[in-house]
């Protein structure tokens, strides 16, 4: 309980320095221009693939420097943001699974 | 036996008035309320998922459609959203940071700055909606789509499975679009709180878990803005 005024040594608080979070805006931006510029490339099936690549890159970014991932000392955090992707990851895939293969379409 | 035991009882009777009855540390509360906000947004991971579910599926049925009727949404307005919306984050973390150094009028500030950009992104939606209106391409008794198929010049695409396209482009955009609404209407409340002085370095978990909030609307149009602007754009 002692010593909450020097918050930066406090056991779960990480302060974004105002660099780093400069650099990930910077590379989020970037990346977005990409993500246009990619998709007036002929990579045939492969447009899609570079433009989801693109932004899992952006969002991991976001999720792990912006929201604080990366620095939390909970370990709770990262379990249930992995849950959240396994189970998004089941309804993708299971409902392509049906979806995809049916032939009376 | 019984003193030492009514001391513990009392002593759990904090002095510090931010911290509720039933935790023991502050460091405590804040992971159970950070806890929370993460099954929360995983939740919504799961409510969009659904919509995104529903676009894949239909995207996979109806690729040439879909790709004419993306074709007819103007790209440079949305990336200048998914700028926007960049900065906004950008805007958040740095309000994280004012509170976490006790600075109150710069947390003020940039929850106003947050607020602006989110209304700017909102502004240039409604202008997106409208150009739609315009064009008859909302789903309904008047939507009109008369467009050719982007590989095949000869044929035309099939009305249907373009109003299709954009029953999930307003569904999905529109969801957005309220999640943001929602957002800065809680932005307006946190500044005007942080402005009465309500948030501190000892206490800003209402500050940070709007802030992941914020974050996870930003991360849904990361994605939504390639998969409905950008489809087969080369042709």
């Amino acid at each position: 309980m002692a010593n909450h005024s020097t918050t930066e040594h406090s056991t779960s608080e990480h302060i974004s320095s105002i660099g780093s979070s400069i650099t990930i805006w910077l590379i989020l931006l970037v990346c977005t221009g990409i993500t246009v510029g990619a998709a007036f490339i002929d990579l045939g099936p492969l447009n899609t693939v570079v433009a989801l690549s693109i932004a899992t890159f952006k969002a991991t970014l976001v999720v792990l420097f912006f929201m604080h991932v990366k620095y939390t000392h909970e370990r709770l955090t990262p379990l249930v943001i992995v849950s959240a992707l396994f189970f998004l990851g089941l309804l993708l895939s299971l409902s392509m699974a049906d979806f995809g293969t049916r032939g009376w379409h | 036996m019984d003193n030492s035991q009514v001391a513990v009882i009392e002593g759990h009777t904090h002095d510090n008035p931010a911290l509720l009855h039933h935790f023991a540390t502050e460091g405590q509360q804040k992971n159970a309320a950070s806890l929370g906000m993460w099954l929360f947004l995983a939740q919504e991971v799961m409510f969009f998922g659904g919509l995104f579910c529903a676009y894949l599926v239909y995207r996979h049925w109806y690729y040439g459609d879909f790709s004419a009727a993306s074709e007819t949404i103007a790209i440079l307005p949305g990336a200048i959203n998914t700028a926007v919306l960049i900065c906004s984050s950008l805007t958040v973390v740095l309000a994280v940071r004012a509170a976490q150094l006790n600075k109150r009028l710069q947390l003020v500030f940039w929850l106003l700055a947050t607020i602006v950009l989110g209304l700017a992104f909102l502004g240039i939606k409604a202008f997106e909606y409208y150009e739609k209106f315009v064009e008859h391409h909302i789903p309904g008794v008047n939507f009109s789509f008369i467009e050719h198929l982007p590989n095949q010049p000869g044929v035309m695409a099939n009305p249907h499975h373009a109003e299709m396209f954009f029953s999930l482009y307003f569904a999905m955009t529109g969801m957005h679009a309220l999640h943001m609404i929602i957002g800065v209407g809680l932005f307006g409340f946190l500044a005007f709180e942080a402005w009465r002085g309500k948030y501190t370095s000892e206490y800003y978990t209402p500050i940070e878990n709007s802030g992941l909030y914020w974050h996870f609307v930003d991360i849904i149009w990361i994605y939504l803005f390639p998969l409905i602007y950008l489809i087969d754009r080369h042709r």
